[in-house]
C-alpha cells in the first residue's frame, strides 16, 4: 500500500485563522492537489481550498428511492403474488399497511449507503496512512502540497509556508 | 442582543479539550468505575442466568397468562426503546436546529441510544418463547414453501422499525467516532493501543475535501435519523392502537408514545450525565449546568405532554360514548390495578412540576432523583397500558390478573445491568465527548478577550 502516497511537503500551523490564510494562499498560488488537515472540519475552510459541494446528496437520494421501490416490491411481492393469503379479509396488496415497511427500508438504504459513499469520498477504510504529525488530529493544522502539482517548488513554498506563519515546515509523505 | 452562556467553561485551548477527554479513556480506571462496574457485571450476569433459565424452562416462568398475555417482556421492551429515543434527538433533531449545545451531550446520548435499543431488542424475541426460531421474523426464500412473514401485521413493522432503528443510530454513532478514534490513535503510547484505534479510525485523516463530506453525511444521517426515530415509537404504538382492545384502540397513541419515549429519553441522558459528571470531574467543564438545566426543561415540558395525553384519553373515553372504553379507563384509575396508575401518574407528572423553579432545574441531587422518578413512571405508564388494558376486557368472565413473579422481577432488573455494564464499558473506551464537534463551539459565549459577555 506503500506506494499508493505521494511525496510532497507539509507546513503546519498551529492558529486556526492562520490555516484558513495559508490555505488561501496557496490556492491563489496555483495549487490545485493540496490538502488541508485538520482536527475538527474548519468554517470557512471549503470556501478557502475551492471544495465543491458534498456529491453525496444524490447518492442518497437514489438510494431512498430504491429503498422505498424494493419495499413496495416486496411487500406486494411476497403478500399479492408469491403467497397470497387472506389475513382478516384484508385485501392482497394492503397499500396502506406496506408504508411502514416501505418507509423504513427507504431510511435504511439511503442511510447506509450514504455511508458507503462516504467511505469512497474519503478513500476509508485504509491501513495504517502515513501521518504528518500526531497533533494534527488534536489542535494543530497542516497544508501538505503533492510533487506533482503544477509549480512544484521546494524552496519557493518552504518560504510561502514560513511567511504565511508555519511553524515548522516538512517534507513527508501523504 | 441576548447573552450565551459558554458552551464550554474554563476557557479551554484545544490542546485541554483533547487532553480532558481522552483522559479517561488513557488513564487507569478509578476505584469508582471498577466499583460501579463489578456490580453491573454482577447483574449482568444475574441477567444472563434469569434469561437462561426463561429460555430453558420456558416462558410459563413469567407471570404472562390468560388473559395477560403481554408483560413484563414487552412493557420493558417499549420502556428500553424509549429510553433510547433522548439519543438520536439530542444528536439528529437538535443538529438540525442548529442547537449547539448537544455537543457536549451527543456522543454519551447516543451511545445509550445503542445499548438501549440492544437491551430493548432482547425482549420481544424472547417474548416469542421460542428465540431459536425468531430467524422466522425476517423474510427471507425459505425451504418450507412460499412461506412469507405477514407484512399486514404490526407486529412485523415493528421488526423492521427497530432493527432499521438500531442500524442506522449505530452507524450515526460510530461515523461521529471516526474522527475522535483518529484522535485517540496519534496520542497512542503503545502499539496495541495504535493498532486497535486505528483499525477503529479506518485511517481516517482529516483533510478539507474530507471534512467536507463527512459534515454531508453527518447532515444527511441527522435528517433520516429525525423521522426514523418518530416513526419508531409511532409504529411501536401500533403494536397497541392497531388493535380493538379497549385502552390501546386509540388515535392519540403515536405522538403520545413518541412524547413519553423523548421524556424518558431525556430522564436517562440526566441520570446517566449527573453519574459521568461524578465519575469524570474533567467532563464538568463541557457537561455544564446549563446543559443539564436545558434537559431539565425538556423533561418538564414532555412531561406536560404525556400529562395532556393521558388526560386526553380519559376524556376521549368518556366522550366516546363507548361502554368497554368507559370502563376500561375508570378501572385503570380505580381498579385493582390503580396503584400503578398513580404511580405513573405521580411520577411523570407531579415530580417533574418541581423545575419549574430554577433553583430545582440546576440542583444535580434533586435532578438525579427527579430523572429517576421519571424512569420509574415511565416503566409504569407502558405496564399500565399493557396490563390494565389486557386484564379486563369485553367479557367479565374472562377477567384475570397478572401473576407476577420474581422471574419477571428478575428480568427488569437484570437488564439494566446489561446496559450499565455496556454503558460503563463505553465510558472507559470511547471518548465521551465528540471532540471534533466540541472544539469548533469551543468559543461560543466568549468574547474575543476570552472573558464572558
Amino acid at each position: 500500500m506503500a506506494n499508493n502516497y505521494t511525496k510532497g511537503i507539509a507546513g503546519i500551523w498551529e492558529e486556526e485563522h492562520l490555516i484558513l490564510k495559508a490555505a488561501r494562499k496557496t490556492r491563489e498560488a496555483g495549487f490545485t492537489k493540496f490538502e488541508a488537515i485538520s482536527a475538527y472540519p474548519v468554517h470557512g475552510m471549503e470556501e478557502a481550498c475551492g471544495i465543491k459541494r458534498s456529491w453525496i446528496p444524490y447518492v442518497t437520494f437514489t438510494a431512498g428511492c430504491v429503498g422505498l421501490l424494493a419495499g413496495l416490491a416486496l411487500t406486494y411481492w411476497t403478500s399479492a403474488v408469491d403467497w397470497a393469503v387472506n389475513v382478516g379479509g384484508k385485501p392482497f396488496f394492503s397499500l396502506p399497511a406496506f408504508i411502514p415497511i416501505m418507509f423504513e427500508l427507504t431510511i435504511l438504504f439511503a442511510a447506509l449507503c450514504s455511508v458507503g459513499a462516504l467511505f469512497y469520498a474519503c478513500k476509508i477504510p485504509r491501513i495504517d496512512p502515513p501521518s504528518i504529525d500526531p497533533d494534527l488530529s488534536s489542535h494543530k493544522f497542516a497544508i501538505f502540497i503533492p510533487h506533482n502539482d503544477i509549480g512544484y517548488d521546494e524552496t519557493k513554498i518552504e518560504r510561502m509556508f514560513k511567511e504565511l506563519g508555519a511553524t515548522e515546515v516538512k517534507k513527508t509523505e501523504y | 442582543m441576548m447573552k450565551r452562556s459558554p458552551l464550554v467553561l474554563g476557557n479551554k485551548t484545544l490542546k485541554d479539550v483533547t487532553d480532558d477527554i481522552c483522559a479517561p479513556v488513557e488513564r487507569f480506571p478509578s476505584k469508582g468505575w471498577v466499583g460501579m462496574f463489578l456490580g453491573a457485571k454482577t447483574l449482568l450476569l444475574f441477567y444472563i442466568a434469569i434469561l437462561a433459565s426463561v429460555v430453558g424452562v420456558g416462558i410459563g416462568l413469567l407471570g404472562v397468562n390468560s388473559p395477560v398475555f403481554w408483560g413484563t417482556m414487552i412493557v420493558t421492551f417499549v420502556f428500553w426503546i424509549g429510553i433510547g429515543h433522548a439519543g438520536t434527538l439530542i444528536s439528529a433533531v437538535l443538529f438540525l436546529f442548529r442547537q449547539k449545545w448537544r455537543t457536549s451531550v451527543a456522543r454519551t446520548a447516543e451511545a445509550m441510544t445503542v445499548f438501549a435499543v440492544m437491551t430493548a431488542g432482547l425482549f420481544p424475541l424472547l417474548h416469542t418463547g421460542r428465540p431459536w426460531l425468531d430467524y422466522w421474523l425476517f423474510p427471507y426464500p425459505n425451504q418450507r414453501g412460499p412461506l412469507w412473514v405477514n407484512f399486514r401485521s404490526p407486529l412485523l413493522w415493528d421488526v423492521f422499525a427497530v432493527s432499521t432503528y438500531a442500524t442506522v443510530s449505530m452507524v450515526f454513532w460510530y461515523i461521529g467516532l471516526v474522527p475522535d478514534f483518529a484522535t485517540i490513535k496519534d496520542r497512542a503510547k503503545n502499539k496495541l493501543r495504535r493498532t486497535v484505534y486505528g483499525a477503529l479510525s479506518l485511517g481516517w485523516r482529516g483533510t478539507a475535501k474530507n471534512w467536507s463530506h463527512y459534515e454531508m453525511v453527518y447532515l444527511i444521517l441527522a435528517g433520516l435519523s429525525t423521522p426514523l426515530v418518530l416513526s419508531v415509537h409511532t409504529i411501536v404504538s401500533f403494536d397497541f392502537a392497531v388493535s380493538n382492545l379497549p385502552g390501546w384502540h386509540t388515535t392519540i397513541f403515536p405522538p403520545y408514545f413518541v412524547a413519553g419515549a423523548i421524556f424518558s429519553g431525556f430522564a436517562m441522558v440526566v441520570t446517566l450525565m449527573t453519574l459521568v459528571r461524578i465519575g469524570f470531574p474533567e467532563f464538568k467543564n463541557y457537561v455544564t449546568l446549563d446543559h443539564m438545566e436545558v434537559m431539565n426543561k425538556i423533561i418538564m415540558t414532555t412531561g406536560m405532554l404525556v400529562g395532556y395525553a393521558y388526560a386526553s384519553e380519559f376524556f376521549i373515553a368518556w366522550y366516546s360514548g363507548n361502554q368497554y372504553e368507559r370502563f376500561v379507563f375508570v378501572n385503570r384509575a380505580f381498579g385493582p390495578y390503580g396503584w400503578s396508575y398513580w404511580v405513573m401518574v405521580s411520577c411523570n407528572v407531579l415530580i417533574p412540576q418541581l423545575f419549574w423553579f430554577k433553583s430545582m432545574r440546576r440542583s444535580i441531587p434533586v435532578m438525579f432523583v427527579v430523572s429517576i422518578f421519571v424512569n420509574i413512571g415511565m416503566w409504569f405508564e407502558r405496564f399500565v397500558i399493557t396490563v390494565t388494558s389486557l386484564h379486563r376486557d369485553f367479557l367479565p368472565s374472562s377477567w384475570g390478573m397478572y401473576a407476577w413473579s420474581w422471574f419477571d422481577t428478575g428480568v427488569l432488573v437484570g437488564s439494566f445491568g446489561m446496559f450499565l455494564t455496556l454503558f460503563l464499558l463505553y465510558l472507559r473506551l470511547f471518548p465521551a465527548v465528540s471532540i471534533a464537534e466540541v472544539k469548533p463551539v469551543l468559543h461560543v459565549g466568549y468574547d474575543e478577550k476570552g472573558g464572558h459577555h
